[in-house]
C-alpha cells in the first residue's frame, strides 16, 4: 500500500509537470493580447507596451513558464489580469459551486441508475426492462442543454415550481441552494443515469449468469440477497470506471449547463477567462482540472481494490 | 425394494426437463426415475451432455431460466419439490439439500472471504449470531481438512488452490447438516491425488453425518469407490439402474458394458482400450428408436425404429430390447455404416445374460 502511494505520488508529479507545459503552451498560442483586452481599443501603444512589460508578457516564454511554475510550487496561482484578484481565491469561490452541481447530478444519476439497472437486468425481457432500456436510449441521446431548456420551460416558466436560473450559496441557505440547483442537476444527471443504467444492466446480466450466483441460490438465499449481496458489487466495477471519467469531465465540462442556468461556477470562469485572455485564471483552472482527474483516477484505483480483492494496489497506472 | 415413499430420502419419477429456445421446446431429460434411500449413495454416470447436471439442478430447483420441468415429480421425504414456491425452496436449499458444483474455481464469489460466504449460509438457516456462525465455519473447515482453519476463513477464493476451494464448497454444503448432498462431479476439475482425497472425505463425512448422497460422475472409478446404487444415463434417459456390485459384475446394457470395458486396467499389456464409437446424438436429432442404437454393436432393425421399454428385474432394470421377450424375433440389422465398423468387436462382446 505504501509503495503504491509513493509510486502514485511520483507519477502524479510527473503528469502534472507535463500538463503544466501543455497548459502553458496552449494558453500562450491563443490569439489575442491580454493588454489590449484590459485597456481596450483606444489605448495608446505606449500604455499597452508598459502594461505588457509590467505583466511580464515581454519576457521569453520559457522565463514566463518558469516564473509561473515557480509560483505554483509555492502555492501561488498568480493574479487575474482583469482585476488582480488572487486566482486561488477565485478558484476557491468557483470550485464548490461546480462541485455541488457535479455531486448533485451524480446523486440523481446513481439514484436512478442502480434501481433501473437492477430491475432491467433481473426482470429481463419484461415491460420493466423495455421501459428502462427506452429510458436509457432516450436519455443518452438527449443533449443536456436541450433537456435543460426543456426543464426550464416546463418547471420554471410554465409551472413556476422552480426558479429558472441563478444560484444561492449553500452556506447561505442549504434548502434554497439545493432548490436552485435541482433543475440543472437533473439536466446533467439524466444523461449520466441513462449511460450508467445501460452499463449496469449489461454487466449485471453477465454476473447473474455466473457460477457463484448459482451457489448463492444453492445455499438458500432469496433473489434479493443474491442480487444485492453478491451480484451488484461484482458488476459495479465498469460502472465506476465510467462514473469516474464522467465525474472528472463534469468538474470542468458543465460549461453549457452553467451558462443556461446562469450558475457562476468553474465553467463560467473558464469561458470568461478565455474570452478576456485572462491567462493566470485560465491556467489555474485547467491545472485544477488536471489535478482533479488525477486524484479521481487514484481514488478509482483504491476503490477498485476495495471492491475486488483480486486487484492489488501495486503502483503504476492500471 | 418395497419402501413407501416416506422412507426414501429422494424419489424422482418420470422427470422430463428441457429448454425453451425460439418457440420450440427441446427436451433433454426423458422420463428419469430413481430413488435414494436414507444414508445411501446413488451414483449417476454417463457421458458428457447426457443430462447429469440437469437432473441435479432440477432437484435443487436451479435450472437456468430457459429450462423447465415439463412433467414428473421430485419427492424429498415424500414432499414434491416441483411445485414449491421460491421461498419454500430457499428454506430447503443449503439446509436439507445441498449441492457441490462441478466448477470449484468459479463457484465462489471472488469478492467475499470464504468464511463470510459459508457463515452466510449458516445464518440463513440457523438463528445464530455472526460470531457463532464463524465458529461453525471454523468447525467445518476442520472437518473437511483445511489446515489452519482460523486463518483460512479470512482468505479470499483466489488465495486458495482448486482442491482447497472444493473443500470450502463441501464445507459450505455441509454446514447446515443437510439430509441429502448432491455432488456434481466434485472432482472432475481437480488433479488425481486431490480427487482421491475429496472422495475419501465425502465417504467419511457421509458415515459421520448420516446423509444421503447423489454423486454425479462420468468416471466409473468414482462409482466403485462411492456408489451403493448406480444409475447409468444415456442421452437423457436412464438405461440401467442397479447396485454398484451388480453393475460391475453383471453389466447388461451394451453402453454400460462399453463403459466398463473402457476402464483402463493396471495389469495386463498396454492394448488399445475399447471405446464406444461415435458420440451422443444431438438433442434435436434423437433417433426415433433406442437412443443408443446409432452406436450399438448389437442393434437390430427394430432398435432403430422403436424405443425399448424398461425391462429386467425390479432390482436391475435396463432399457434395452436385448432383454425383452421380443429380441429373438427381431430382424438382424444388415449393412449401414453405424454397424460395420464395430462388427469385429461384436464377436467377443457378447451380451451377458442373467
Ligand atoms: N442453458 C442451456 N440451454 C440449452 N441447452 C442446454 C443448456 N444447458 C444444458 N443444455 C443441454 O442439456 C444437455 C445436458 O446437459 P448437462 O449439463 O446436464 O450434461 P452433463 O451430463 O452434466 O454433462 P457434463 O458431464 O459435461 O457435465 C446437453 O446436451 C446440453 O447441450
Ligand atoms: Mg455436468
Amino acid at each position: 500500500m505504501l509503495s503504491f502511494l509513493l509510486r502514485r505520488a511520483g507519477l502524479m508529479i510527473v503528469i502534472l509537470f507535463f500538463v503544466s507545459i501543455i497548459v502553458f503552451s496552449l494558453v500562450n498560442v491563443l490569439p489575442g493580447d491580454p493588454a489590449l483586452m484590459i485597456l481596450g481599443q483606444e489605448a495608446t501603444d505606449e500604455s499597452l507596451e508598459a502594461l505588457r512589460e509590467d505583466m511580464g508578457l515581454n519576457d521569453p516564454l520559457v522565463m514566463q513558464y518558469f516564473a509561473w511554475v515557480g509560483d505554483l510550487l509555492q502555492g501561488d496561482f498568480g493574479q487575474s489580469f482583469r482585476d488582480n484578484t488572487e486566482v486561488s481565491s477565485l478558484l476557491a469561490e468557483k470550485i464548490p459551486i461546480t462541485l455541488q452541481l457535479t455531486v448533485m447530478s451524480f446523486a440523481i444519476a446513481v439514484l436512478i441508475a442502480i434501481p433501473a439497472g437492477v430491475i432491467s437486468a433481473t426482470r429481463k425481457g419484461t415491460l420493466w426492462d423495455s421501459s428502462a432500456t427506452l429510458f436509457a436510449l432516450s436519455g443518452v441521446s438527449l443533449p443536456p442543454f436541450w433537456l435543460g431548456i426543456l426543464l426550464i420551460f416546463i418547471f420554471a416558466v410554465t409551472l413556476g415550481w422552480f426558479p429558472p436560473s441563478g444560484y444561492v450559496p449553500i452556506t447561505e441557505s442549504v434548502a434554497q441552494s439545493l432548490w436552485y440547483m435541482l433543475l440543472p442537476a437533473v439536466a446533467l444527471g439524466v444523461r449520466l443515469s441513462a449511460e450508467l443504467t445501460r452499463m449496469l444492466r449489461s454487466s449485471l446480466l453477465e454476473v447473474l449468469g455466473s457460477d457463484y450466483i448459482r451457489t448463492g441460490y444453492a445455499k438458500g438465499l432469496l433473489e434479493r440477497a443474491v442480487v444485492y449481496g453478491h451480484a451488484l458489487r461484482n458488476s459495479i466495477l465498469p460502472v465506476i470506471t465510467v462514473s469516474a471519467l464522467q465525474f472528472a469531465a463534469f468538474l470542468g465540462g458543465t460549461v453549457i449547463t452553467e451558462e443556461i442556468f446562469n450558475i457562476p461556477g468553474l465553467g463560467q470562469l473558464l469561458v470568461t477567462s478565455i474570452q478576456t485572455r485572462d491567462f493566470p485564471v485560465l491556467q489555474g483552472a485547467v491545472m485544477f482540472m488536471a489535478l482533479a482527474v488525477i486524484l479521481i483516477n487514484f481514488l478509482t484505483d483504491v476503490l477498485y481494490s476495495i471492491l475486488d480483492p483480486r486487484i492489488k494496489l501495486t503502483g503504476g497506472s492500471q | 425394494m418395497k419402501n413407501t415413499s416416506e422412507e426414501y430420502q429422494l424419489q424422482v419419477r418420470g422427470l422430463e426437463v428441457g429448454f425453451n429456445n425460439k418457440k420450440n421446446f427441446t427436451q433433454i431429460l426423458n422420463g428419469v426415475s430413481f430413488n435414494v434411500q436414507k444414508g445411501e449413495t446413488l451414483c449417476i454416470v454417463g457421458e458428457s451432455g447426457c443430462g447429469k447436471s440437469l437432473t441435479s439442478l432440477s432437484i435443487m430447483g436451479l435450472l437456468p431460466e430457459s429450462g423447465g420441468i415439463r412433467s414428473g415429480e421430485i419427492r424429498f421425504e415424500g414432499q414434491d419439490l416441483t411445485n414449491q414456491s421460491m421461498k419454500e425452496m430457499s428454506k430447503i436449499r443449503g439446509n436439507e439439500i445441498s449441492m457441490i458444483f462441478q466448477e470449484p474455481m468459479t463457484s465462489l464469489n471472488p469478492v467475499h472471504t470464504v468464511g463470510k460466504q459459508i457463515a452466510e449460509a449458516v445464518r440463513i438457516h440457523r438463528n445464530v449470531t455472526k460470531k457463532e456462525a464463524y465458529e461453525r465455519v471454523v468447525e467445518m473447515f476442520e472437518l473437511v481438512g483445511i489446515p489452519s482453519p482460523r486463518e483460512r476463513v479470512h482468505n479470499y477464493p483466489h488465495e486458495m488452490s482448486g482442491g482447497m476451494r472444493q473443500r470450502v464448497m463441501i464445507a459450505m454444503a455441509l454446514a447446515c447438516n443437510p439430509k441429502l448432498l448432491i455432488a456434481d462431479e466434485p472432482t472432475t476439475a481437480l488433479d488425481v491425488t486431490i480427487q482421491a482425497q475429496i472422495l475419501d472425505l465425502l465417504n467419511e463425512l457421509k458415515a459421520d453425518l448420516d446423509m444421503s448422497i447423489v454423486m454425479i460422475t462420468h468416471d466409473l472409478g468414482v462409482v466403485s469407490e462411492m456408489g451403493d446404487q448406480v444409475l447409468v444415463m444415456y442421452a437423457g434417459e436412464v438405461i440401467e439402474y442397479t447396485d454398484s456390485r451388480s453393475l460391475f459384475d453383471n453389466p447388461k446394457h451394451p453402453y454400460t458394458q462399453g463403459l466398463i470395458e473402457s476402464i483402463p486396467k493396471l495389469q495386463g499389456k498396454t492394448e488399445e482400450l475399447p471405446v464406444i464409437k461415435g458420440s451422443v446424438p444431438n438433442p434435436d436429432e434423437m433417433p426415433s428408436g433406442c437412443r443408443f442404437s446409432t452406436r450399438c454393436a448389437f442393434a437390430k432393425q427394430e432398435c432403430f425404429v422403436q424405443s425399448p421399454e424398461e425391462v429386467g428385474t425390479e432390482d436391475h432394470p435396463v432399457r434395452c430390447w436385448m432383454y425383452s421377450g421380443e429380441w429373438q424375433k427381431m430382424t438382424p440389422f444388415e449393412g449401414g455404416e453405424s454397424n460395420d465398423n464395430s462388427s469385429s468387436e461384436a464377436v467377443d462382446r457378447q451380451p451377458i445374460r442373467d
